[in-house]
């Protein structure tokens, strides 16, 4: 490991990967497979429990504000772990100076948020630190959700198998590049809006409908690159995806060729991948596409019994490659 | 017409492939000396539309790959010094320096700022005029215009704390180079956007010097497969030429207006390039006028030469000689996260492809 922690230690790829293994498991003895919720029993209730720390520059982006993230995305965790969201915490730290109108303003759109998505933010704390010691305002939410003994094999995939399907609810990388458009020092100004919403109903209408849903993740830091990834390792089963079948919406596509960027690996805060059984994943599709946060979901690839551990991609123009985890984050490419 | 999609039309894509499958009659092994080319023949699975008798080699076009040690030294040493910022593009942070890299001088607290453009480093300047602005200027033919319009604006804006540090390279010394030292190659993919600027006659030395065949080349895969269904038709005719498939796009002569900013800013200087060592008049340093800028001049450093890790072969690999698996550090001491040579650092380098493409 480096010496120094760098960006590329939160990016959710390689060296992301490597950190949470190598440091946090070891030393606090967790259970593997890691998972977006913890699963804890007791005396007959099972619960799902999870935590996450929010920074975003800038605060406020086309969409959304780091409120909205900061509750959306650990209703998302809970969600694609099979659970129902119940109850959030919020802790703030607020570096002195901070404008008391945007506080306002992001708890206001957190408060609207969690009314919208039926969760409670019941419980909090705020720490102001001095000026320069963090940067404007950083957020850290937890949440609880009930999770249903039916559904605690998701969170794991030890269901998985062959021939299973891979769905996704809509368009990628339309969080990544609203937020690196808003971003004051850089001089473009793209029409992207960040997908930035709570996955929690979408969730559960096809949680309702499909016993077969195998395995969910949201496809936050690393994209679907890195749950691409993390699916063959957990699985240990070999992916087929069909380049063509993902969508990507134009604005994106056309500032990652710019930029150098790949869609794949771009951060979402509102998309899910799915695995469904080959029996019922159409059933899926179509109850996805019903709720107004899945219209663009598509069928990208499947779960295979061959090149294990591997994830092959079947390029746009008909040529074949494997999909690599994302190394560190991505940096704008010199020609 | 949206310029991307219907250059990578699957239909067309396939027969190209079947073209090319037919037209083969022996085996052939080409070079693309551009890191646009080596990343797009990747994403894009090109590889395995090729007939076995074809092999692809990517050679020293990019141009992060190819930066020496002692300029990223150097650029670290600016950057530990007081009231400096270094401007760079994205890529170059990662780079290794003989014990550093800016990724990890930036996480100890230099200030070290990406940009997309050299102007975006003059409005730094200008709004920061008690800091020392260093803009690491990087690239081949395609990237110096850009840089001699920063030039010119820094000198017009009459901006004091605004310097320049130049890896800026040029293209046919280095291939001339190669091609000299000894290669194993039939032809080459020529750079597309380099002679966009240049013009494709830059590269008539291929064919008439070396009897080597030249297609300058567009990105997209039904460009690639073109070109190449173009170079292995100059092979079986043994008629090597210059041949332009990146036609929408180049001409002959290039980019005039661009060249003309490009000649009136630099003049040639010999360069260090990282795996192949001093290649004479190879890079670009500012002219005399513009020597104020230079950050060399303005705050001289005095660093220890570095040598490369002599068991590293990228040399080799970037002469298209060797492979990156016969490498006794590939995978081992050198990987994406810790590179060691070149051609680890960059997503367009080969080790860094192999690493992420080619399985053990």
């Amino acid at each position: 490991m480096n010496e120094f922690i760098t960006l590329n230690h939160g990016s959710g790829g390689r060296q992301a990967h490597q950190l949470i293994t190598e440091l946090y498991v070891k030393s606090f003895e967790m259970s593997l497979p890691l998972t977006d919720s913890a699963v804890l029993k007791n005396n007959g209730y099972t619960l799902a429990f999870t935590t996450d720390s929010y920074v975003v520059d800038p605060l406020f982006f086309p969409g959304g504000n780091i409120g909205k993230i900061a509750v959306c995305g650990t209703i998302n965790d809970l969600s694609v772990s099979g659970a129902v969201p119940q109850y959030l915490s919020a802790s703030f730290i607020i570096e002195e100076g901070f404008p008391l109108c945007d506080l306002k303003a992001i708890v206001t759109t957190m408060a609207e948020e969690a009314r919208l998505a039926g969760v409670r933010i019941v419980t909090g704390d705020t720490k102001v630190v001095g000026k320069g010691k963090c940067d404007r305002l950083f957020i850290t939410t937890s949440g609880t959700g009930l999770l249903k003994p039916e559904f605690e094999h998701i969170s794991s995939g030890k269901l998985i198998c062959p021939g299973d399907k891979l769905i996704v609810n809509g368009a990628l990388g339309d969080h990544a590049i609203a937020v690196l458009g808003a971003r004051n020092n850089l001089s473009f100004s793209s029409p992207v809006v960040s997908d930035c919403a709570s996955l929690n109903h979408l969730i559960q209408s096809v949680l309702e409908e499909s016993s077969k849903v195998h395995f969910m993740r949201d496809l936050t830091r690393g994209g679907l690159s890195a749950v691409l990834y993390e699916l063959a390792h957990l699985s240990g089963s070999g992916l087929l995806v069909e380049e063509a079948a993902v969508p990507v919406d134009d604005p994106v596509r056309g500032l990652c060729e710019v930029l150098g960027f790949d869609p794949f690996s771009l951060a979402n805060e509102g998309k899910v991948l799915i695995v469904a059984g080959a029996e019922e994943y159409e059933k899926v599709l179509g109850i996805l596409r019903a709720h107004p946060l899945g219209k663009k979901s598509a069928l990208i690839g499947e779960i295979t019994g061959a090149h294990k551990g591997e994830i092959i991609l079947n390029t746009l123009t008909g040529g074949k490659r494997i999909l690599d985890i994302p190394s560190g984050v991505q940096l704008p490419r010199i020609c | 017409m949206k310029y991307i999609g219907e250059y990578r039309d699957r239909g067309l894509v396939m027969k190209l492939a079947d073209h090319i499958r037919r037209s083969v009659t022996r085996n052939y092994s080409f070079m693309e000396v551009c890191g646009g080319h080596t990343s797009a023949i990747q994403r894009f699975g090109i590889h395995s539309l090729l007939p076995p008798q074809i092999s692809l080699i990517s050679g020293p076009g990019c141009p992060v790959c190819v930066t020496s040690t002692g300029f990223i030294d150097r650029a670290i040493a600016y950057s530990r010094m007081e009231n400096v910022t270094i401007v760079t593009f994205g890529d170059l942070i990662r780079v290794p320096g003989s014990s550093s890299s800016l990724e990890k001088e930036k996480a100890g607290g230099a200030d070290i700022r990406i940009v997309f453009s050299g102007l975006d480093a003059l409005e730094i300047s200008r709004s920061e005029p008690d800091r020392t602005i260093i803009f690491l200027g990087i690239g081949f033919e395609t990237t110096a215009p850009g840089t001699a319009v920063t030039m010119k604006t820094a000198r017009e804006m009459q901006l004091k704390n605004f310097l320049l540090l130049s890896a800026h390279k040029i293209m046919p010394p280095v291939m001339d180079s190669i091609v000299k030292d000894g290669i194993r190659i039939d032809g080459f993919i020529c750079p597309g956007h380099v002679a966009v600027i240049t013009g494709s006659e830059i590269f008539r030395f291929l064919p008439e010097k070396y009897g080597l065949g030249c297609v300058v080349s567009g990105f997209e895969p039904t460009d690639l497969l073109q070109s190449v269904l173009m170079l292995v038709n100059q092979i079986n005719e043994e008629s090597p030429d210059v041949g332009v498939q990146y036609s929408r796009a180049v001409t002959e002569k290039g980019n005039i207006i661009a060249r003309e900013q490009m000649g009136s800013v630099f003049e040639p200087c010999d360069a260090e390039w990282r795996g192949f060592g001093n290649i004479p008049a190879s890079g670009l340093s500012l002219k005399k006028e513009f020597e104020y800028f230079d950050a060399g001049r303005r705050i001289p450093l005095n660093i220890e030469q570095h040598r490369d890790n002599p068991a590293c072969i990228c040399g080799d690999i970037l002469r298209g000689l060797k492979q990156p698996d016969i490498c006794p550090l590939f995978r081992n001491a050198c990987t994406p996260e810790n590179p060691v040579g070149a051609c680890m650092v960059s997503s367009e380098g080969t080790c860094n492809s192999w690493f992420k493409y080619h399985r053990q």
